[in-house]
């Protein structure tokens, strides 16, 4: 068994296609047993059920693609992490791809508590774009004091207010958006969340299903700016990609 | 990227869409134009069972190592596709492909276990492929059935065109052949069938007539059409060293399927000669794999899905004689690389406890004994050779090894049983749990935990127990709780768990397993009704399969409660099986008289099976 880790590795990768079915806790399974089918250095725990000391940034939901999505994984032998993503690389199927790999300095780094900001990219399913000029209320969708949402959890219903929460929200293209939103435990938002409340605020409803939600990428708080974190100002903070948060 | 058979608002919608969306590792995608032959294959329940099937990975591979050949995976839709499916038209399609069954050449459903007919019948259906075979035309699939149920195909024999009886690695090919030089010669659906049906282990239901006696039982059953045999042969894997159709790429699904792991066939058949089980004799001769290749087998096939687990499949490990020497290897080499060893039930014994010891916690894992039943007159009556002292001495041993947890598995309804029998279940777990306590009690690792469970004794086809009658639903319930009321009764009592099976779906098993031609009206009645998933617990509608018989005018007692008269034309008597009527009447004769038959490496029995001239039966000649 390898115990004691060498080697700390944020690797970041991609989900396209028909993968976007595969939900988290499947993804993960993926990625263990493609780390094997490498034979790539894993560090494992101890005792009589090992296994891998691997942990992923931020859950992606079942039906949304990603081109920035990030795990981190003890290694117990020193590689290359270049080599380490050709190796990985070569054991996905279509749909899912190793982009990148960085070897981190900080153990303590993990990347799920990094994880600040994510950005996205909406658009409509064929056949469920909206009749109504949707493009024309986004300023005054953002210009609310405040966006009420109901959250369902544990405690039951609850309102919260997302404007703070939606850092950028623009035409990317024609009939595409561009969110930049929040993704901290705290204050995790998500695109159909918003949309939801923009298609609410113009007085009409969103079919379920109707939206293509593809994440970009995933952030965390340039460190400098991390203590002014709950501070509430107009200012968007400063991000960088976890890539680059070690 | 690969278009999908469903929307994507449907894959959302329903629970878990990878069971839909095909994909995964080591999932053969080949070009349909370059193939001549596309082969569905399915296994009728759903993906997370159907994926975790050997016999089907097995020869999903071995078809696909055929150039001409692509065959691709098919199961049952869950309930909510199902009905979603039928709501809009859409045609059950195939995993790879993603295209409809309709337009593939052959469709080969394998059937495990009796209660998944229902959901054969969903896969014609949702394929849109009449559910008769009589009724289809040169544009269908060709529908095969084969795996254990085809034993007794008759009560499914309207829904096929043909059955593929006994193990598939020897006639496929010719199978194969035969449909390509018939399609080149421009040769019709019939024209295939005729020469399918001389091809050994095929049986083509179509050119078979049956005729019945004025009080039910089979009068004839025989061919329609010249060149046609009358016995069926079985077909099985001679030389497994050499013949052995080995993979090395098993699928890798993205769901947790029910075998989450790599299964490793050891050996093929038992020696062991349990009266009561089907697999004990249709599997003869038993026959074992080389252990140099399995060790080799094992790395490839861990190596290539990545599975943190193996476990080794037979149908009695502890039998297989170079054990020893593949365990400790498998240990060696993998229990480092973090993969977990999961060993099916052994014998309890020093080597078992050894290695039990070192792959499980002991703390956390359990022992488990299958005596099948409480006294030993009634194991002998089954030809268990399991006697209470070696239970007891194996739980002792391990006891003093730190176990406190032990399964006992029991069957009630055997034939000749008497409430001293079932009494005896009780008393043997309480006789474990003295045991247990005999030990001092700074030895002991607390409480013992002794589960005991029940299940309700189905005769099947090809065993000794064929001709038997089985009981009713009220007498298991009245057997159940004799047991129970045993269990309750002694010292220990609160250490013992009980927990037995539902009687209902036992007693529609026993129809089904021993159901003739005239049994296929109500499946398809009882499915027409919304039976569905009948394996499962949650969707068996005992209610809607009582109405099936009623509406048919079917006696279900007719199959389930009659002890069969030994002249009597059983429906699968057409099939050789291997092991003889006569062996088969001699144990049941046996079996009457409590008297037990020694097992394959002790001495020939004569059942038959010595005729496939390999495995067991020349062991001693090598």
């Amino acid at each position: 068994m390898r115990e004691g880790f060498a080697l700390k590795l944020r690797v970041r990768f991609t989900k396209n296609g028909s993968m976007k079915f595969i939900g988290h806790l499947d993804t993960m399974r993926y990625f263990q047993k493609a780390i094997r089918r490498a034979e790539l250095p894993a560090a494992f725990t101890a005792g009589f059920s090992p296994h891998m000391i691997l942990s992923f940034a931020a859950p992606l939901g079942v039906g949304v693609t990603s081109q920035g999505e990030y795990f981190d994984l003890e290694l117990a032998e020193d590689m290359d992490p270049q080599e380490f993503v050709r190796r990985l690389d070569a054991q996905m199927v279509d749909g899912f791809s190793v982009t990148a790999a960085k070897a981190i300095e900080n153990r303590k780094s993990n990347a799920m508590s990094l994880v600040a900001a994510a950005d996205y990219e909406v658009g409509f399913r064929p056949g469920y774009e909206p009749s109504f000029d949707w493009q024309s209320q986004i300023p005054a969708f953002l210009a609310q004091p405040e966006i009420l949402i109901t959250k369902t959890g544990k405690a039951g219903e609850r309102q919260v207010d997302i404007r703070p929460w939606i850092y950028r929200m623009q035409i990317k293209a024609p009939r595409i958006l561009f969110l930049r939103l929040a993704s901290a435990s705290a204050n995790y938002t998500r695109p159909d969340q918003v949309m939801e409340a923009f298609f609410a605020m113009a007085g009409e409803k969103l079919s379920p299903h109707a939206l293509l939600v593809n994440r970009l990428e995933v952030y965390a708080r340039k460190p400098e700016t991390a203590m002014q974190g709950e501070e509430e100002t107009d200012r968007e903070p400063e991000w960088i990609s976890l890539l680059e948060a070690l | 990227m690969k278009k999908l058979a469903l929307r994507d608002e449907i894959l959302l919608e329903v629970d878990k869409a990878a069971r839909y969306i095909g994909g995964e590792v080591n999932a053969i995608v080949k070009e349909k134009s370059e193939v001549d032959i596309r082969v569905a294959f399915c296994f009728p329940d759903v993906y997370e069972i159907g994926m975790s099937n050997l016999g089907m990975m097995i020869l999903y591979h071995m078809f696909n190592d055929r150039e001409d050949t692509w065959c691709e995976r098919v199961y049952s839709p869950w309930t909510d596709l199902d009905a979603i499916m039928r709501r809009e038209g859409i045609p059950l399609f195939a995993l790879e492909s993603q295209d409809p069954v309709k337009d593939f050449d052959f469709l080969c459903i394998t059937m495990g276990y009796e209660m998944c007919y229902t959901n054969v019948l969903q896969v014609l259906d949702l394929s849109g492929i009449p559910l008769h075979a009589r009724d289809r035309g040169e544009e269908d699939p060709l529908v095969i059935g084969g795996g254990a149920c085809a034993y007794n195909p008759e009560p499914m024999a309207d829904f096929f065109d043909l059955f593929y009886i006994g193990e598939g690695e020897t006639s496929y090919d010719a199978l194969f052949d035969a449909w390509k030089e018939n399609k080149k010669q421009g040769g019709t659906r019939r024209d295939f069938l005729l020469k399918a049906a001389t091809i050994p282990g095929i049986y083509v239901p179509s050119f078979y007539d049956v005729s019945y006696h004025q009080d039910g039982t089979i009068a004839s059953f025989r061919p329609n059409c010249p060149g046609i045999p009358s016995v069926i042969q079985k077909q099985v894997v001679t030389d497994i060293k050499k013949q052995y159709r080995s993979f090395e790429k098993p699928v890798v699904p993205f769901i947790k399927a029910t075998q989450d792991r790599v299964t490793l066939e050891i050996q093929r058949g038992c020696i062991r000669g349990c009266r009561f089980c089907q697999a004990g004799m249709i599997y003869r001769p038993d026959r074992e794999r080389d252990v140099d290749e399995l060790k080799q087998s094992a790395s490839a096939m861990l190596k290539n899905t990545g599975h943190e687990e193996i476990s080794l499949s037979s149908l009695s490990s502890s039998d297989y004689s170079q054990l020893k020497e593949l365990v400790y290897y498998l240990i060696d080499n993998f229990r480092d690389k973090a993969v977990n060893i999961s060993l099916p039930s052994l014998r309890i014994d020093a080597f078992a406890l050894d290695v039990m010891g070192k792959v499980q916690d002991v703390k956390k894992s359990s022992l488990t004994f299958a005596p099948e039943a409480g006294t030993q007159r009634m194991r002998d009556v089954i030809n268990k050779g399991l006697t209470q002292e070696d239970i007891l001495h194996g739980a002792g041993e391990a006891f003093r090894g730190g176990w406190n947890k032990v399964k006992l598995y029991f069957m009630l309804g055997l034939p000749t049983e008497t409430e001293e029998d079932i009494r005896g279940i009780g008393r043997l777990a309480e006789e474990i749990a003295k045991c247990y306590y005999e030990i001092p009690k700074e030895k002991r690792n607390g409480k013992i935990q002794i589960s005991v469970s029940t299940s309700f004794f189905v005769p099947k086809p090809f065993t000794p127990f064929q001709w038997a009658g089985m009981c009713s639903e009220q007498d298991f319930i009245g057997k159940a709780k004799i047991c129970k009321d045993e269990i309750r009764s002694q010292l220990n009592q609160r250490s013992i768990r009980y927990s037995w099976h539902e009687p209902d779906v036992t007693v529609l098993e026993g129809f089904l397993a021993r159901g003739d031609r005239r049994c296929g009206s109500v499946i398809e009645k009882a499915y027409r009704l919304g039976c569905l998933y009948d394996a499962w617990t949650e969707s068996f509608r005992y209610d809607l399969w009582k109405q099936a018989f009623a509406e048919e005018g079917v006696s279900m007692d007719f199959y389930t409660l009659r002890e069969r008269g030994e002249d009597e034309i059983l429906p699968w008597d057409f099939i050789d099986a291997g092991v003889t009527r006569e062996f088969l009447l001699r144990e049941w004769h046996q079996a009457k008289k409590g008297l037990v038959t020694p097992n394959c490496r002790q001495k020939c029995s004569g059942c038959g099976a010595r005729r496939y001239e390999g495995g067991v039966c020349f062991e001693a000649s090598r």
